[in-house]
């Protein structure tokens, strides 16, 4: 596929039918999907109804992120006055690219050959670890998901927990092949698994002196940044080294710190399943005497901020509920979507990060039950977003089979003669699927319906027939 | 770079259009205030389930309470913030102590700025001299921290209002834990692996 105008390499992969198949195949990873997002679904509902006022903080959450978006440069304005006041050094950037630059950049100037980072999508988004690579940097992931995904070559497939696809035996496997230093006789405890994480880690935290960062949050008002984590590899990175680049989405602003009283509740229930993740770091202004860089990110947000009845995708808080309660998403896994993120909210947001045009199939992937539409703690009412950007993706979509066979419906069916002939032309059909009543495989055109699904076998009397008979 | 800035707030501006205003955000949330004082047996339940160690003690018997943990810990180089009070830890050392140091240490002692009941949650103020840098808490094993029983409030919107103005802030819910692995929940990574909690009454 040729890209017109913006990279989006990190944003698009195969056709989701295409990679789609490939995951189904694969038993293993349905059996780590299922069972992880099992859990976590039943952490999260048992949290979640802990709350007697959850529905209002959802409305809340919803609005606030909209009133932010109504007046997002007002509000980027604000933050990056509070910022420069304190110390903090504001870079802009267009694109993924230019972002990965502008990092690079700051990270080649302290003379570093390594940094660490903390979990971030903002950095995965714009492709860091390869531009920092191309440029002689090592990153070093510190999230244990993170680090699992980096030692094994491989690349995320959940917004939380990247490695989720992989299982506790499989990541043994992978310590033990690929960890600096690693007992070769480790176990595939989960608790032996950590602790391997964390004397394999301990030693970057305390030499590293550059770190990167993103942020779930940053309040205009203060200039203040908010990481939400479990490890204390977030602690870590954020406090140990002398220079600190925090790469932020425009869209993560919110107006006040008092705005944080909702969003420090709804996310770790719907994230974690827990009534609060183990760390919350916050810092307004360079702490303790760090230098601190913020890389503003648009990246296609305002491209999406563009679109009335796209916008609210940039409501989201990256808490992955929609993807721990997607049929499809537990079945495919995510990188089957084939971008840094992907479920439900990835199959809204990426496309209009991207345009529509280089991401067309991600908004059918999906069978519009609504899930994740009542998980969704920002009620991003994802359901009605697929359908519009399925219009959009029509739209901008050349004529095709499925647009010629409409209009030659639309044709058939503007005359009931011709449409009465054509009924019991399909009784034709009946020469097919003798044995099973059902009809399995058809040749191209039409084995796009039949690859996924059978045909019933068409009756012997057409309903118009027997409505005249009777 | 200023030309990335200029064209983002361009977009931005495109992008709005006409521009109406945004509804106003509903707060018929529980807000702060509105819970009463928080329950510090709540607040010591929710600790537990992250597998913290919870005491309650009087004011009177801090300092017998604390030198009891840290003998069953085991813990011999002892750090504590430098404006933790002497009469909690007469033997702890309270300046000097650099990042190399704290990886030798044993135990770290600190007060706290508020405490959320609902959460099991405790908020450091790392410009508060009882609480310190943030590589204090981070660095060794081992966290015991003191909550004063009017410090625990019921829910987060309290602990927000609580902490406005704050600039460096540390959220601790229990001793740092990871669910990386097939979403089970494994306590101890980076972090302090034991978070001994005392509260006194």
């Amino acid at each position: 596929m040729t890209f017109l105008g913006m990279p989006a390499r990190n944003l698009v992969g195969e056709p989701f039918p295409v990679a789609a198949r490939a995951a189904l195949g694969d038993a293993q990873l349905r059996r780590n999907l299922a069972k992880a997002t099992g859990t976590i679904r039943a952490k999260r509902a048992s949290v979640v109804a802990e709350l007697p006022d959850w529905a209002q903080l959802r409305a809340s959450g919803a609005a606030i992120k909209d009133a932010v978006l109504a007046d997002l440069d007002t509000y980027l304005l604000r933050f990056e006055a509070a910022l420069v006041e304190r110390g903090t050094t504001v870079h802009w950037a267009r694109d993924a690219d230019e972002a990965a630059r502008v990092v690079t950049g700051l990270v080649k100037a302290t003379g570093t050959a390594e940094v660490i980072k903390v979990k971030s999508m903002a950095t995965a988004e714009i492709g860091l670890n390869d531009a920092l690579a191309d440029a002689g940097v090592r990153a070093v992931e510190t999230d244990l998901a993170e680090l699992i995904v980096q030692l094994g070559d491989d690349k995320p497939s959940h917004i939380l927990v990247p490695a989720i696809h992989k299982g506790r035996a499989e990541i043994r496997d992978l310590f033990r092949r690929e960890m600096p230093g690693v007992d070769p006789d480790l176990t595939d405890d989960p608790r032996a698994l950590a602790e391997a994480a964390r004397r394999y880690l301990r030693h970057k935290f305390t030499t590293v002196d550059v770190a990167v960062s993103g942020a779930n949050f940053a309040v205009a008002d203060s200039g203040a940044l908010v990481v939400v984590e479990s490890e204390g590899n977030g602690r870590m990175c954020l406090t140990l080294p002398r220079t600190l680049v925090s790469v932020v989405g425009i869209e993560k602003l919110v107006p006040t710190w008092q705005d944080l009283e909702v969003f420090l509740q709804l996310l770790p229930r719907s994230s974690t399943g827990e009534r609060m993740n183990p760390y919350t770091s916050v810092w307004t202004g360079p702490a303790e005497g760090q230098t601190s860089h913020v890389v503003l990110v648009d990246n296609g947000r305002t491209a999406t901020l563009s679109d009335p009845a796209g916008r609210a995708a940039l409501r989201c808080i990256r808490c992955s509920a929609c993807l721990n309660s997607c049929p499809v998403y537990e079945r495919t896994g995510g990188h089957a979507y084939g971008s840094v993120y992907p479920g439900p909210i990835g199959a809204v947001l990426s496309p209009q990060l991207t345009g529509v045009r280089h991401n067309q199939t991600l908004p059918f992937a999906s069978s519009l039950c609504g899930v994740c539409y009542d998980v969704c703690p920002v009620a991003i009412d994802i359901p009605s977003m697929l359908v519009h950007l399925r219009e959009k993706v029509v739209d901008v979509r050349a004529a095709n089979a499925e647009s010629a066979a409409m209009r030659a419906v639309a044709w058939a069916m503007s005359d009931s003669g011709r449409w009465s002939r054509l009924l019991r032309a399909g009784r034709l059909g009946r020469a097919l699927g003798r044995r099973r009543d059902r009809i399995g495989r058809l040749p191209p055109p039409l084995s796009a319906w039949t690859d996924t699904r059978d045909l019933p076998r068409p009756p012997q009397q057409t309903f118009r027939d027997w409505w005249e008979s009777r | 770079m200023s030309t990335a800035r200029s064209e983002i707030l361009a977009r931005i501006t495109a992008a709005l259009g006409h521009r109406p205003p945004a509804p106003p955000v509903p707060r018929d949330y529980r807000r702060s205030g509105s819970l009463g004082p928080g329950d510090v047996e709540r607040f010591a339940d929710r600790l537990r389930d992250y597998r913290a160690v919870v005491h309650f003690t009087s004011a009177a018997g801090l300092a017998d309470t604390i030198a009891e943990a840290l003998r069953r810990r085991g813990a011999r180089h002892v750090v504590a913030a430098p404006g933790v009070p002497t009469a909690w830890a007469p033997d702890a050392i309270r300046s000097g102590v650099d990042s190399a140091a704290l990886e030798g240490t044993d135990a770290v002692i600190t007060a706290c700025h508020v405490a959320i009941a609902e959460t099991g949650t405790i908020v450091l103020d790392h410009d508060a001299p009882d609480q310190g840098i943030r590589a204090l808490t981070l660095l060794p094993d081992y966290h015991l921290v003191v909550v004063r029983r009017q410090q625990v409030v019921a829910g987060v919107p309290d602990a927000v209002t609580a902490l406005a103005g704050v600039r460096t802030q540390t959220w601790i819910s229990g001793p740092s834990a990871t669910s990386d692995i097939e979403l089970e929940r494994v306590e101890g990574v980076h972090g302090p692996r034991t978070l001994e909690v005392v509260v006194t009454r």
